[in-house]
């Protein structure tokens, strides 16, 4: 029996659209939500999509997250070296998860305070840097809210629209930043200066509820100029259909891991 | 031919005050942990340490050994955040090199390959440069206008790294899923060691290790060959063992607080040799299992 959809899977939906017209490319998703979303575009809208294990595998078939290794369907090898060299060629759209975001789409996922002496050391760059400037990047925010969607990042490791048009000549043009995907909404930079621009809302949260939780001026569904406020209609994030609710709670996450990352 | 076994003690005793040294494997997954806690107990100090970060840099850090860290991260994996270098990082205790993952290999390979860079794209627009003002750019000589990062060649004193299976000579094994850059640590060095499972005659290594790619650290690249068993713990070693969980949060939790770490490192590293550390090891399961079994 289908009943209403969770806001987790309303969000495993939502990035599995951001893979949408892929093509046969290595998808790599951080996180839970991301990683069943990225399983389910190969079900549905992307099925050349390229999977791995998140380690070393990779893997073929609708499998369930946390499958045994010994499980799976092996269709090739990809060890980080080999990951890599696959980024640099730009075969390749990753779902990072930063713990600051801007605006124009800079993300830090390395420290925050001052770089000499931090208040919060984090993860450092990781691969963000080379990631940002060689391939298509998503991000995914599973709590969103002004500390981490603010007007300044603390350390930019993810390159934004407004650093990578400051580069010379034709540096940047393997820069492409597709979506922000949150607990609350669907975001993008389709507005012409790089801005991040509110697309839809999932469905039982409000503009208002956006623009709150938000540490910058939105861009509104009309485009660049006046910054979004509550009053302002936005799409609803479409529900998941039948047949993705199914792969989602049957097939490739029926131990509805999702909800430890986007309570119910 | 040149027999090259040695102990842990006797390959870090090598190793002297203020030298690079690199460290294999990736985050919290075959790291060479015997060779590092025997840097633990020698007197050396003011490493520049350059990995993959994981555990390895953050207990150089607790022990005061490092000065720079050069890293694209510093993880435990299952725990995120490493504590000690969090807490090196917080305080200012050590100076950091903290490049893109790619720019990293990129360093290596030009190490590696006596260059004096190596063109990489990841790090430009980023704050990489920003924090490492030294780090330069190289414009296309092409023509193209493409302007890309010179990565540095990152130069090691002294390499280690951690496999599956060894032979006295100096040859390797790397049986596991992912290698890792452990070759190419060895080969940005001026002198490895190599820890494994186990050490075994030559004409054994192929036929134990399953697969002739395996063999990827070679005899000309490796200065010495500690036979160290379970050398790896508390990071995962496959096919031969996976990651100590429970240790590692034993770890973590006591990193959170100065008086638990002192006793944690009484009780773990402060030891005379890795045999002590094993046993004391073996005592946190069966101490652990014997509450488990109280429970019931």
């Amino acid at each position: 029996m289908i009943t209403t959809a969770t806001r987790a899977e309303v969000c495993v939906a939502a990035c599995a659209r951001a893979w949408h017209g892929d093509g046969e490319i290595l998808a790599s998703p951080m996180g839970t939500v991301p990683t069943i979303g990225a399983r389910l575009a190969r079900a549905t809208v992307a099925p050349d999509l390229v999977l791995t294990d998140g380690l070393a595998q990779i893997i073929d078939g609708d499998v369930a997250l946390g499958a045994p290794t010994a499980d799976l369907t092996v269709e090739g090898w990809l060890p980080y070296r080999a990951v890599l060299d696959l980024l640099a060629s730009g075969r390749r759209h990753v779902m990072m998860g930063p713990a600051q975001i801007d605006a124009y789409g800079n993300a830090n996922i390395s420290c925050v305070g001052d770089w000499e002496r931090p208040k919060r050391q984090l993860l450092g760059a990781r691969g963000a840097p080379g990631n940002t400037v060689n391939h298509a990047t998503s991000y995914w925010v599973p709590r969103h809210s002004r500390r981490v969607l603010t007007s300044r990042v603390d350390v930019v490791c993810g390159v934004g629209n407004d650093r990578a048009a400051a580069l010379p000549g034709p540096a940047a043009r393997f820069h492409d930043l597709r979506q922000v995907i949150t607990n609350l909404c669907v975001l993008d930079f389709d507005t012409g200066d790089g801005r991040m621009r509110l697309v839809s809302v999932h469905p039982g949260v409000t503009v208002a509820e956006v623009v709150e939780a938000t540490g910058f001026d939105l861009v509104g569904p009309e485009g660049a100029g006046e910054a979004l406020t509550g009053g302002v209609d936005v799409p609803t994030t479409p529900a998941p259909t039948t047949q993705e609710l199914r792969l989602i709670r049957d097939v490739l996450d029926p131990r509805s891991l999702r909800d430890r990352e986007v309570p119910a | 031919m040149t027999e090259k076994r040695m102990t842990a003690d006797e390959a870090v005793s090598r190793i002297e005050d203020g030298m690079t040294v690199g460290v294999g494997g990736w985050g919290s997954r075959r790291k060479p942990m015997a060779l590092v806690r025997a840097l633990l107990r020698s007197p050396v100090k003011d490493l520049t340490v350059v990995s993959y970060g994981g555990p390895d840099v953050g207990l150089l850090c607790a022990a005061g050994k490092v000065r720079k860290a050069v890293y694209g991260f510093v993880s435990l994996d299952s725990i995120p955040l490493e504590p000690h270098f969090r807490a090196a990082r917080e305080s200012g205790a050590v100076q950091a090199l903290e490049l893109d993952e790619g720019m990293f290999l990129a360093g290596l390979r030009a190490a590696a390959l006596r260059l004096p860079f190596m063109p990489v794209r990841g790090g430009i627009g980023s704050d990489v440069p920003r924090n490492a003002p030294f780090l330069r750019t190289v414009t296309d000589p092409y023509g193209s206008g493409d302007e890309v990062m010179a990565a540095p060649p990152l130069e090691l004193d002294v390499a280690l790294v951690h496999a599956n299976l060894a032979d006295p000579r100096g040859n390797a094994a790397l049986t596991g899923p992912d290698q890792y850059f452990d070759d190419l640590f060895c080969l940005a060095a001026k002198t490895s060691y190599v820890s494994a499972e186990r050490v075994l005659p030559t004409a054994d290594l192929r036929r134990a290790a399953g697969c002739l790619h395996a063999l990827v650290v070679h005899r000309y690249l490796t200065a010495g060959v500690v036979e160290a068993p379970r050398g790896a713990h508390f990071t995962e070693c496959p096919p031969q063992y996976g990651r100590d969980e429970a240790f590692q949060q034993a770890y973590a939790r006591a990193a959170a607080d100065p008086r638990e770490w002192a006793a944690f490192a009484d009780r773990f590293l402060d030891q005379p040799d890795e045999a002590s550390y094993q046993q004391a090891v073996d005592e946190f399961h069966a101490a652990r299992a014997d509450r488990a079994g109280g429970a019931r």
